[in-house]
């Protein structure tokens, strides 16, 4: 086994132990993402007799919110845990090892990638639990487990570069009601064309997060959709390019060897 | 009685003066109140047109009505936090020193939630009129609503006092604030309760905001129902965090 493989197996093996040992980590991105997913199912059930509503669940519409809602979480999720390593002076110590940045980088994101892809999982389930149809049937589930995959390392890359660039755990953390802006100002409760509000809607539509739930939503109610796939995993990628590159930066500042 | 006022007054301009000093402190309880009327009001006004959808005025009224309410609420929360910010620190030890009437402190951190909530409903006020608000209800109707609103604020406040008075630290805010935010959500937050089915038509049915957020409503829109319904639920609320919270207290008190 070459070394970058044993360097990044142990990284990554300590990220993925990391992210199980600590339920309160682990078990939020879950759980409340789908207790606001029925809350909201439930209290706008009604919204499905508007015309043109694209289905007449409230919940396979809304199922596509936990898949971007827990991704965003695994934003503060990488940044916290790197920022607490940061702060113990484990980053430090690495950079004292012939460990290799990117190493580092794929291992650390590891466990969040898991984390997001176990998360899509039982977002599934609970999809098929509660009787949701997956128009897109189980290719389309295949496919939606890599979309979650793709969003995960995006995000994470991202909470990796803002934990690098600041290495404080409670900066990351500050990011919570930013991600929350994103999700509640995007078409996660209305499709784009049924938003009454010009204002609103203009938001929702250069909002990237509008487009990584429609990508979901079309897999899971309208089955395959070209255009809705292209630009969700156009975007999806577009982040992981962009936010990899920063934190593989950031990581590079950081761990300057002098 | 008379030992009350200047330790509540105490209490309360500190906790107004470090929450004003502090923007950490002070903008999450502006923000997230607009934050959730704009993403509300924006963005679902489409649902007032859901078949059924029977309120009198416009919707951006209709979600006006439960972030208010939602505000007050969270007032009263934020501010147990820093109740047990001030115990988890020792500062809580040497107030209970210090007050003559220690009812002083609750009465207190109640006027400093009241005070910080007034600034946020405030801001809330100005933009839903700016952004054209439909207010159907005259002068009356309006200070019944805000009432309505304060009496929550003051509810919201015992309950998370009760809270920091027993475990004087500020871990326990995930407890103060979930039970708050669920209930809050378990009332009928997007549709009349009519429109409601299902499971979440039962609980909204027994949850006691949902009275408060209907009457709010009707008052809003000028066309009140079951107001007396709505004080009362205020009341008791009060009156039931009140007991939890002066007990609490006294928890506090025991433990030294």
């Amino acid at each position: 086994m070459s070394t970058a493989a044993v360097q990044i197996g142990a990284i990554a093996g300590r990220s993925i132990r990391r992210t199980v040992r600590q339920p309160a980590m682990a078990i939020p991105p879950i759980l409340f993402p789908v207790a606001l997913m029925l809350v909201n199912a439930a209290g706008l059930e009604a919204s499905t007799l508007l015309p043109g509503f694209p289905t007449d669940s409230f919940l396979a519409f809304a199922l596509a919110v936990p898949f971007i809602q827990g991704a965003l979480f695994s934003t503060m999720n990488a940044g916290t845990d790197l920022a607490r390593d940061i702060q113990t002076g484990f980053l430090n110590r690495l950079s004292l090892t012939s460990l290799r940045g990117s190493s580092l980088m794929i291992g650390q994101l590891s466990g969040i990638v898991v984390l997001g892809v176990v998360q899509a999982c039982a977002y599934v389930v609970v999809g098929l639990l509660t009787g949701v149809h997956f128009a897109s049937g189980a290719g389309g589930i295949a496919v939606l487990l890599v979309f979650a995959f793709i969003v995960s390392l995006g995000f994470g890359a991202l909470g990796s570069f803002l934990a690098l660039r600041t290495g404080s755990g409670e900066a990351v953390q500050g990011l919570f009601p930013l991600m929350f802006v994103l999700l509640f100002i995007s078409s996660m409760n209305t499709p784009r064309d049924l938003i009454a509000v010009d204002w609103f809607r203009w938001v929702a539509t250069v909002n990237p997060v509008s487009y990584l739930i429609e990508c979901v939503r079309s897999l899971i109610i309208t089955g395959w959709d070209a255009e809705a796939l292209l630009l969700g995993f156009g975007i999806a990628v577009a982040i992981v390019v962009v936010s990899v590159a920063l934190a593989s930066w950031a990581l590079t500042v950081r761990m300057t060897r002098t | 009685m008379r030992s009350v006022a200047p330790v509540a007054l105490g209490v309360a301009w500190r906790t107004i003066h470090n929450v004003l000093r502090t923007p950490a402190l002070l903008m999450p309880t502006v923000l997230f109140p607009l934050f959730f009327f704009t993403a509300f009001a924006g963005g679902l006004s489409q649902v007032r047109n859901v078949p059924g959808f029977d309120y009198a005025g416009d919707y951006t009224s209709f979600q006006f009505v439960f972030v208010l309410l939602q505000s007050a609420a969270f007032g009263g929360v934020f501010t147990g936090f820093g109740v047990a910010r001030d115990f988890e620190s020792g500062f809580g030890k040497r107030l209970l020193l210090a007050s003559p009437n220690r009812l002083g402190i609750l009465v207190g951190y109640a006027l400093a939630a009241l005070a910080r909530w007034s600034i946020t409903a405030t801001l809330l006020t100005t933009i839903a009129l700016l952004v054209g608000m439909d207010v159907g209800g005259g002068p009356v109707d309006v200070v019944g609503l805000y009432t309505l609103a304060l009496l929550l604020n003051i509810a919201a406040l015992c309950w998370a006092a009760g809270l920091a008075f027993r475990f004087r630290t500020i871990q326990v805010g995930p407890v103060m604030q979930m039970p708050v935010f669920l209930t809050l959500f378990f009332a009928p937050v997007y549709v009349p309760l009519d429109l409601l089915s299902g499971w979440i038509e039962t609980v909204a049915t027994v949850n006691p905001v949902t009275y408060v957020l209907e009457a709010g409503r009707s008052l809003l829109s000028g066309a009140p129902t079951e107001v007396g319904l709505a004080f009362a639920v205020g009341f008791a609320l009060i009156a039931v965090f009140a007991v939890w919270g002066v007990r609490g207290l006294r928890r506090a008190e025991a433990a030294g």
